[in-house]
């Protein structure tokens, strides 16, 4: 088991080097001046302007500047906002506890929703409870997360005034964007634990099982459910990555303090060093989340662990 | 709802002489087929007419009938500048359609040749493209585009691209998973011995195999691009006032929410009824062509 995560770690570290040089490059090489991106089009003097470059040390040779921010980031140091003129880790300090909230309160929706749904619908196949369940699932991939937050607030804050929208309210306030943000990642894990379990209750122990007098339930929960999990425990995964980015919008939808604000605001403002950095501390979260996921499926399935072959 | 189909397609399969009939039949037998591709035409064809459908110019404004609520003239109600919203959402569709169709076909482009690519030429090629594919999985997907989208400006072109880009890698690694296997087959076996070249054998007898998850894979992504490209444009960084795009739409009706509710609901309902339409005809797709790409 050691060594699998050991091997399993070694992975991750290219792929975050990766993302470190592709947010470099696109944000660095590809139309020309960042500076002259943060001054807003026709003000910029030049004096402004090489002071600015300066500032953020855009003076220096790109492959200087490639190492230069990777050894700041390595001690720790993010660079500084030029909107806020604070370091951006503090920034990020600030924002990203709101960010982790939201991403879990969703994916906690969408993997209790997605699993009662799918379990449901495997168990009733062909039936209206599985029509009705594979119907959820259909409109939570297609509707889009922004509109149905606005129509949450709408409904519930404008109307029945049943939930606060901006005021520090607790749980509560947490609910609709939880909500928004996590339909999506519910239709998915929907289908996915459908198919997966339908895929296990075909297979001959479910039948021995069944044939040695256990209960319909039992034999689902017990021993169809705990192998049908292993795909959907991957896709959690991925969906943690639809979270995280999803939340940009749905931050922006419920005007709440986070991540996915301070991109916007920094692309808004051209803020380029909390952009990058920002973008950077995001996609890391989602690598390391594919990291744990990788782990666990390794300690869920021991095939997984010990060979390639599976 | 919708294992049923499989089995019977199976059954159809071993009876049908003509491969080609046998699909028809099974295209015709999914309800994702016979509810999807009938609304995506009369989507489709409500872009193409829109200025036949329309009785008030989508970009004009006429303060004097600003915020009005649903009625017999408006039937959706108008917007904070006086825009009919119904004509908005009608020239919308072609702008929706097309990001999600044009963004759809950069990622098909460029995963078709790159999974070509990376599973015919397994060398230091495809070690190459499948490290940077790699690499870009690893970032989510709306992040990505986004980013790509800041840094080239925001544009509903460069919305096109960063959602199409964003989803080569996804593309690509379907794309060669299709080649590897299909370089197994005998025939580009017998095509090698014949004395083909690696170029001919690629396009002539492992592309078609690729064509069936291709086009599933391409459907089904045009409802993601939808969704994304709205979501951008959304937060401002695609569409600019006073283009007719849902997202943008529904991103000004934010703020009127209170008082006028129907500048927002609207163009939030053509989004989803645009994105399961798709939807449905990509999941139809999906079990009549290529059942092993279900999710």
């Amino acid at each position: 088991m050691l060594m699998f995560v050991v091997r399993r770690l070694s992975t991750a570290l290219p792929a975050l080097v990766g993302i470190y040089t592709l947010v470099f490059v696109l944000l660095h090489i590809v139309p020309g001046d960042p500076a002259m991106l943060m001054i807003s089009e026709g003000s910029a003097s030049r004096e402004h302007l090489e002071s600015l470059r300066r500032e953020i040390g855009l003076d220096r040779p790109l492959p200087e500047q490639y190492v230069g921010y990777l050894s700041g980031l390595l001690r720790g140091d993010l660079g500084r906002s030029i909107r806020h003129n604070r370091p951006v880790s503090s920034l990020i300090a600030e924002f990203f506890p709101y960010t982790l909230q939201l991403t879990l309160a969703g994916l906690g929706l969408a993997v209790l929703l997605g699993l009662v749904l799918g379990t449901i619908a495997a168990v009733h196949q062909n039936r209206w409870l599985d029509s009705f369940s594979m119907l959820v699932a259909l409109a939570g991939v297609s509707i889009p997360s922004f509109w149905l937050g606005l129509m949450l607030i709408f409904l519930f804050s404008l109307t029945l005034r049943w939930l606060p929208v901006t005021e520090e309210a607790g749980w509560q306030r947490l609910v609709m964007p939880a909500l928004a943000l996590g339909l999506y990642s519910a239709a998915v894990i929907t289908r996915l634990t459908r198919s997966s379990l339908l895929e296990v209750l075909r297979q001959d122990y479910i039948t021995t099982a069944r044939a040695k007098g256990l209960a319909t339930l039992a034999v689902t929960l017990r021993h169809a459910l705990r192998n049908a999990l292993i795909p959907v425990v991957t896709i959690i995964g991925v969906e943690v990555g639809h979270l995280l980015s999803g939340a940009v919008v749905i931050e922006t939808v419920f005007a709440r303090p986070g991540m996915g604000r301070l991109i916007i605001d920094s692309i808004r403002f051209k803020d380029f060093p909390a952009l990058q950095s920002t973008i950077l501390v995001v996609a890391c979260c989602y690598v390391l989340t594919n990291l744990v996921v990788d782990v666990s499926y390794g300690y869920l399935d021991p095939r997984i662990r010990t060979g390639e072959n599976v | 709802m919708r294992a049923v189909p499989i089995v019977l397609a199976g059954d159809v399969a071993a009876r049908s002489a003509s491969p080609r009939v046998d699909l028809l039949r099974r295209l015709w037998s999914s309800r994702g087929v016979t509810f999807g591709a009938p609304l995506l035409v009369a989507l489709a064809l409500m872009a193409v007419l829109a200025p036949y459908i329309v009785s008030y110019p989508p970009t004009r404004p006429f303060p004097a009938e600003a915020l009005q609520a649903p009625d017999a003239g408006h039937w959706m109600g108008t917007d904070e500048i006086g825009r009919d919203i119904f004509s908005r959402i009608v020239a919308g569709a072609g702008v929706s359609l097309q990001v999600g169709i044009m963004a759809s076909s950069i990622s098909l482009f460029f995963g078709v040749v790159l999974g070509l690519l990376a599973g015919y030429r397994s060398g230091w090629v495809g070690a190459v493209i499948m490290r940077l594919v790699d690499v870009m999985l690893a970032m989510p997907g709306l992040l990505l585009a986004l980013a790509i989208v800041a840094s080239l400006g925001p544009s509903l072109v460069n919305v096109m691209m960063g959602v199409g880009i964003a989803s080569v890698p996804r593309f690509t690694r379907v794309m060669r998973g299709c080649v590897l296997t299909a370089k197994e087959n005998v025939y580009v076996e017998a095509a090698r011995v014949i004395g083909c070249g690696g170029t001919r054998i690629a396009v002539r007898h492992i592309l078609p195999n690729v064509f069936a998850p291709a086009l599933v894979l391409a459907t089904l992504n045009v409802g993601s691009a939808i969704l994304t490209a709205a979501a951008l444009s959304f937060l401002g960084m695609g569409a600019q006032p006073p283009t007719p795009e849902w997202g943008l739409m529904l991103a000004k009706g934010r703020d009127y929410l209170r008082t006028a509710w129907w500048i927002s609901t609207f163009p939030g309902l053509a989004i989803m009824l645009t994105v399961l339409a798709v939807n449905m005809l990509g999941d139809g797709l999906r079990d009549a062509l290529d059942p092993r790409l279900r999710l």
